[in-house]
């Protein structure tokens, strides 16, 4: 009786399945489709490496306070990084006096309460206060871009296919349209090619437009890939900022491991001795 | 139930006895995991995989009472609090990644299991009550992890929520009120996130409960093994401490070497950029796609792109998705071979190896990939074959093939000289 039903039910299943396949494939062939526009311009991120790829990479401070920099001279008008807190900064190997003093003279205050009169007011910002955000909301965010709310910066590595190279591609790949981008795929008032944005059109203006955009204190030339780089190391360590402990922490777990299935290895070994001595010899 | 020649378990302390006589814990894990309990000499590598669930299923339970200690199951919170654990908990990255992996993990060695027992024939009598607790705990299990990967309440949280208690629509005049139950409102919601999480607290401790039978139901017939032939006399047997245990132990520490280097290394490669993005109910994912152990069901779902008569083609995906599971409710009595194991099994080995595990490979390979073809076509073909293998194939095999020899017993498949029969 199962079997019956099963077969029944098996042979409807399988021929909706075969039927479905016949329609689509002819419909594939009689009917191709076209790979979308956004396919075809679109390109992949450029091959870029970073202090910390790779199981053994650590962060370059040098650079992340670089990256600090061009954040914060390029990008923190619009682009919040609302989950790092000032205190956060003293991983990149400044100060506790230089974290204090940048969360002092942040440009946007964080929000408080006035303690007299009870409205709201901001206050200078403390290093246990997260960064505060570049817009009050979303509606001032969309309002003061030509409606385009720039997304918060924390996890931008972590939160986009491609990660930190993306960015780096993203921020150095502006470029005018190709000739042959048809006219519904043209950026539009207020937008700007990009291939390496998704649907080709991108909101932000171009945010690094020339060498010696920001003054590196170190001594490092300023060109434009240089500072997209930076910057990007520096969002690969907003999002994961324990990175480097991750991975020193995986060495020394997996070499405890290592050591300990080694053992457990050698025990099986003893204990199955006698009974693998007993087995056939296969023959040869 | 157990063998005759089974060893005792002997207390041997003052305090040993005097617990065994008022509550015998020691004598029950003596019994179930200790040299209380005789296995056939002869497992392979492949049952080494339900202990290695098992044991994931505790890193879960763990890892996941700890992060709920840190969470906020509160829509406007949920997103943030998760990355309070990453930034702000001592270690807590530490306990979120083996939480995520720790799930991934959770199903390769359940999907492992899974295909061991339908390879093995470890379904069929007398212990289909143990493989019909196994699908219900992977049910369970899938349940569990759907609603977990919600909890973060980024982009692929919102919307996965939204399509999967989306299909329930389809189901016609009950199917919208379940959809609205399972979400407590019309939309996922702080309504929805607060339940997802109370059951996803909730149903670990069932799995937990049900494995608990599936262990008992085990220990009545005994293992299967690799031959499938029956355990004939102690010698087809031995304890299964130590020899299991420390089979069990050093493959588990195997495995930990794996599930370390993904947690430390690459710890969002199995997950999904998109959920490092607060949910936004006004924006949706360009690809909508579940977690990668779900991929195989969600092709199925996608492969009906056309109705039948007055049965919409998503009722039909949706119905063949489920049917694609509780098919296995149904295998020990749809296999009708008397032989267990598909190594004697000549015509069912080949519909196992080129017919059932590679299309179980395209279907989880077109469920991660967009909705656009060549992948629903590949996904048809491959869904045709699963309904067949399953309903039509393997209740008629039985019929036409002609199995190979069965060895007279374990030892005699294992040493090459037969069984010294000793009662």
């Amino acid at each position: 009786m199962v079997r019956f039903f099963g077969i029944l039910i098996g042979l409807f299943f399988t021929g909706m399945l075969v039927y479905s396949f016949g329609r689509g494939a002819v419909e594939y062939i009689s009917n191709p489709p076209v790979k979308a526009v956004e396919y075809q311009f679109h390109e992949e991120p450029k091959d870029v490496s970073f202090a910390s790829d790779g199981p053994f990479g650590k962060f370059d401070n040098q650079q992340l306070q670089r990256g600090f920099q061009v954040y914060k001279e390029v990008c923190a008008a619009c682009h919040s990084i609302r989950l790092v807190a000032f205190r956060n900064l003293a991983e990149l190997g400044y100060t506790d006096d230089e974290v204090k003093a940048i969360a002092a003279n942040w440009p946007i205050e964080t929000p408080a309460i006035d303690p007299e009169t009870g409205e709201a007011s901001t206050r200078p910002s403390i290093p246990a206060d997260k960064f505060p955000l570049a817009f009050a909301n979303d509606v001032a965010a969309a309002a003061a871009n030509n409606n385009a709310i720039p997304p918060d910066l924390s996890l931008m590595t972590k939160a986009r296919e491609g990660g930190a190279p993306y960015i780096y591609s993203l921020l150095t790949g502006y470029t005018d349209p190709p000739a042959a981008l048809p006219e519904a795929n043209r950026p539009g008032p207020g937008l700007h090619y990009n291939p390496y944005f998704a649907n080709l059109n991108i909101a932000m203006a171009p945010p690094i437009t020339g060498n010696d955009q920001v003054t590196y204190s170190d001594g490092t030339k300023a060109t434009v890939s240089q500072m997209a780089k930076d910057v990007s190391a520096f969002l690969i360590w907003t999002a994961e900022p324990s990175l480097i402990k991750q991975k020193q922490t995986g060495w020394a777990v997996i070499g405890f491991l290592l050591l300990a299935t080694i053992l457990a290895f050698l025990s099986y070994k003893t204990i199955w001795a006698d009974l693998k001595a007993q087995k056939k010899k296969k023959a040869a | 139930m157990s063998f005759p020649w089974a060893k005792q378990y002997k207390p041997t302390t003052g305090f040993g006895q005097w617990m065994d006589e008022r509550l015998p814990v020691g004598r029950m894990v003596y019994n179930s995991l200790g040299a209380g309990y005789p296995a056939p000499r002869n497992l392979n590598y492949m049952w080494n995989f339900g202990s290695i669930a098992g044991f994931f299923l505790v890193v879960q339970i763990v890892t996941g009472i700890i992060l709920a200690m840190h969470y906020a199951a509160n829509a406007a919170i949920a997103f943030d609090s998760v990355e309070h654990i990453m930034r702000d908990v001592n270690s807590g990255w530490m306990i979120r990644y083996a939480h995520a992996n720790g799930a991934s993990f959770f199903f390769i060695a359940i999907y492992l299991h899974i295909g061991r027992g339908l390879y093995y024939g470890s379904y069929k009598a007398p212990r289909e009550m143990i493989w019909l607790l196994g699908v219900v705990i992977y049910l369970l299990a899938m349940a569990t992890a759907f609603m977990g990967y919600v909890l973060p309440w980024g982009q692929m949280s919102f919307w996965g929520a939204k399509v999967i208690t989306g299909l329930f629509e389809a189901i016609p005049i009950v199917g919208k009120p379940i959809q609205e139950l399972l979400l407590g409102g019309f939309a996922p919601d702080n309504a929805a996130l607060n339940r997802f999480f109370s059951l996803h607290y909730l149903l670990p401790f069932i799995i937990a409960g049900v494995v608990i039978m599936h262990i008992w139901a085990l220990h009545i017939p005994g293992s299967s093994n690799p031959t499938g032939v029956n355990v004939k006399g102690e010698q087809d047997t031995i304890p299964f401490h130590p020899f299991y245990t420390v089979k069990d132990g050093w493959f588990l520490g195997l495995a930990l070497i794996f599930f370390t280097a993904m947690m430390f290394f690459m710890p969002n490669a199995l997950g999904h950029a998109d959920n490092y993005i607060p949910a936004n109910p006004l924006s949706t994912p360009a690809h909508i796609v579940p977690e990668w152990y779900f991929w195989p069901w969600y092709a199925i779902l996608r492969a009906f792109t056309f109705d039948f008569l007055f049965i919409p083609a998503k009722l039909l995906g949706v119905l063949a998705m489920f049917s694609a599971i509780l098919v296995w409710f149904f295998l020990p009595w749809l296999d009708k071979s008397p032989v267990r194991s598909g190594d004697y099994r000549p015509k069912f080995k080949k519909f196992f190896w080129f017919g059932l595990i590679p299309c179980v490979a395209v279907l989880g390979y077109c469920g991660g990939a967009p909705a656009e073809e060549p992948f629903v076509m590949m996904s048809q073909i491959a869904g045709a074959y699963y309904f067949a293998h399953f309903l039509i194939i393997l209740p008629l095999l039985s019929r036409i093939e002609k199995p190979e020899p069965l060895p007279n017993s374990i030892t005699e498949a294992v040493t090459g000289k037969p069984l010294k029969q000793t009662s």
